[in-house]
């Protein structure tokens, strides 16, 4: 029982961040722009707040600490992102391009300005955020073990936002006008809806969520950051077309990627796995390999947002 | 003649945009130099712009042994682009190629002189493997290709890292990376150390070269580019007008794999102490060659020259060390310019619009008077 929950522990600090990125992705693209710049924003969001743990960390610590630091990272990836809203939308630029300098601007920034302030590149942080058990919740059999001991704020945030951003996207008006932007914009904005405005606001939020979504990489896992998460925001790039840019599918996507990833990273705690004297470089490539073959099965229909990466025009009919 | 004017003074333009994000590109560099520290922004930045001649010769052989590999993986990428993918996996299309040209200079020592053409052979044919995977799920199963390619670079990388490991001969325990390849494996240096004296630069620039004019040729010249490119702009049209635009993802993929595989060849079989390092980590030169690709407009030509001045650039950087400033500023100053380089693109359309809305006018006013004339005869007869 005790290496379920270990494994299911694992699973989420891997699955939490994709699904968060993922998320956020799914709002720029069905408002019409691709967001490659996932990665950067993730880097930029977890320097940003990491650093504030670092700055703050000899009169601050534990949750509050940790809330403050969600919302800084939240803030930078939101102003990070502008620039690729600016480029995407206003000057209609390719939206591979903006992304692609972003994601070179962003490691580069936090190693340049980490070695300014601190002379090294890695920002470390004491990590005073682990749950050990949530009270009364944790006693409920089986789910008590599953999810409230040994766990993170952040993954209550993430499901929290899963649900939020699904009600959002189907069941508000706002949402409705964001896919219709990513859809047809010449007919939302025949219906009176202002196409820039949506597209900005799609791009603000991934932003938003792409900088909390690298926080959430790092908190877990590490006590410091070195100015990379590791491929994270291609990783949820691919989860976001794998889930076909809807929100329950980004889930099991995510959920399916992080599970492959906690066992490839986990599987020398787990007795089973560990006697068959597989090298573990194998267990390191599943999670890709399967992804792979599920795309294989999964594509066939595959629809992105049909504006989704078009630069809209007013003019154009 | 109207036509070759029009052609050249839009070349003119793509120079005059490109110029405009270098400038505002090295601007922003400079402020943040300044920011950052007043007193040395302005040695540092005259390094940034000179460094790379500080050692005459010398320092111009390793601008281009800097550019050997990002001009390749520039071209494997902006050759992708020209096709209508994003071939984000070059940087396992790299490794996989640096690892076959690393297997055959280690393993097969007995082919004597042609020993490094059979390595760089090996190379290519792993990349073109790794593209033709993402390639082939996209013509097929209709797997997007962005996200193959990037599953295809961190499997890449792990069979590296693996395959490195498991064989004894090609691997180095102590300093847990692989060993140096024959020494007739290695490039040869193709008389170019003769001229730049003292650089670690061999005839694997000349390659390079000689792969961008080839790929110029193909793209503009031949049918079988042509339809590549027309299978970029309108999938569904290119089907209806008979090519096999599967057939075309394909091979798009393939050539753009093998020259990313080659570009790995090329650098690890160069003889400079670079070794195949085991770590999880993903080839740089991949995603530099991404930015080489945008910066260059995805044309051969204008890859070679942005790779060759992105190494420019680079090869300045190291000399920032000596005024206290770290080197990734290099870095910050490309993506801006590579920013900039998306608005000029925009800024470029917007000059041609007006140029074409200038001749449409003219030529309706052409027309006008002809058809007064016509009128003005009718009326004669």
């Amino acid at each position: 029982m005790d290496v379920i929950f270990f494994i299911f522990q694992q699973t989420m600090f891997f699955t939490i961040p994709l699904l968060i990125v993922a998320l956020g992705g799914m709002f720029s693209e069905r408002a019409g722009i691709v967001n490659v710049a996932l990665e950067g924003i993730m880097t930029m969001g977890a320097f940003i707040s990491v650093l504030f743990l670092n700055l703050t960390q000899d009169y601050l610590s534990g949750q509050g600490q940790l809330v403050l630091a969600i919302l800084i990272a939240m803030v930078s990836g939101a102003l990070f992102s502008l620039p690729h809203a600016y480029a995407a939308i206003n000057m209609k630029a390719d939206q591979v391009i903006s992304g692609t300098a972003l994601n070179m601007f962003a490691p580069a920034f936090a190693i340049f300005i980490a070695r300014i302030i601190q002379g090294v590149q890695q920002v470390e942080f004491a990590n005073t955020f682990r749950i050990v058990e949530v009270p009364f919740l944790s006693n409920i059999p089986l789910l008590g073990g599953l999810l409230f001991r040994n766990t993170y704020l952040t993954t209550f945030l993430g499901i929290l936002i899963l649900i939020i951003s699904t009600i959002v996207l189907y069941k508000t008006r706002f949402g409705l006008r964001l896919r219709a932007c990513g859809e047809h914009p010449q007919a939302a904005d025949a219906a009176g809806i202002n196409v820039y405005h949506m597209q900005y606001t799609g791009v603000i939020i991934s932003g938003a969520l792409a900088g909390l979504g690298g926080l959430v990489y790092v908190v877990p896992t590490s006590t410091n950051f070195n100015a990379t998460v590791s491929g994270y925001g291609f990783l949820a790039l691919a989860v976001l077309i794998f889930g076909q840019w809807k929100p329950m599918k980004i889930l099991y996507a995510s959920l399916f990627f992080g599970c492959l990833k906690a066992v490839s990273a986990a599987y020398s705690g787990i007795p089973l796995l560990n006697n068959m004297g597989i090298p573990s470089y194998f267990y390191k490539m599943i999670p890709y390999v399967a992804t792979l073959i599920v795309l294989v099965f999964t594509s066939r229909n595959s629809q992105a947002p049909r504006a989704s990466g078009v630069p809209y025009d007013q003019g154009a009919r | 003649m109207n036509h070759k004017k029009k052609t050249r003074r839009s070349s003119n333009m793509g120079l005059a945009s490109s110029t405009f994000a270098i400038a505002i590109g090295l601007l922003f560099g400079f402020i943040i130099l300044l920011l950052s520290n007043p007193t040395q922004a302005l040695p540092g930045f005259a390094a940034i712009l000179t460094g790379a001649m500080t050692h005459g010769i010398k320092g111009i052989g390793q601008v281009f042994y800097y550019a050997t590999p990002i001009i390749l993986t520039g071209l494997s990428v902006g050759f992708a682009f020209k096709t209508g993918l994003f071939n984000i996996g070059s940087s396992g299309q790299f490794i996989v190629g640096a690892f076959g040209a690393v297997y055959v200079g280690i393993m097969w020592t007995s082919l004597g002189g042609i020993h490094w053409i059979v390595a760089l052979l090996a190379a290519i044919i792993l990349g073109a493997l790794w593209g033709f995977v993402p390639g082939l799920l996209k013509a097929v199963f209709n797997v997007n290709e962005v996200i193959s390619a990037i599953m295809m670079n961190y499997i890449g990388m792990y069979v590296v890292n693996y395959t490195t490991k498991a064989y004894a001969p090609l691997f180095n325990n102590l300093r847990n990376e692989s060993n140096n390849v024959a020494v007739a494996a290695q490039i040869p240096k193709m008389g170019l150390d003769k001229i730049f004296v003292g650089s670690s630069l061999n005839g694997g620039i000349i390659i390079a070269i000689v792969v961008v004019i080839l790929m110029h040729f193909v793209l503009n010249k031949t049918t079988f580019g042509y339809e590549l490119k027309a299978v970029g702009y309108n999938r569904d049209a290119s089907k209806y007008a008979g090519i096999n635009e599967k057939k075309g993802i394909i091979l798009s993929m393939v050539i753009s794999g093998a020259i990313s595989g080659l570009a790995g060849g090329l650098l690890y079989l160069a003889g400079t102490g670079k070794h195949i390092e085991i770590v999880d980590v993903l080839a740089s030169e991949g995603f530099t060659g991404i930015s080489v690709a945008l910066l260059g407009l995805s044309n051969p030509l204008t890859i070679l020259a942005a790779g060759i001045f992105i190494a420019y650039l680079m090869a300045g950087g190291f000399y920032l060390q000596l005024f206290e400033f770290s080197t990734e500023i290099i870095d910050i100053i490309v993506a801006v310019i590579i920013y900039f380089s998306a608005f000029a693109l925009m800024v470029k359309l917007l000059i041609i619009r007006m140029n074409t809305h200038k001749l449409d006018k003219q030529e309706l006013k052409e027309e006008k008077a002809k058809n007064k004339k016509d009128i003005h005869r009718k009326g004669e007869i």
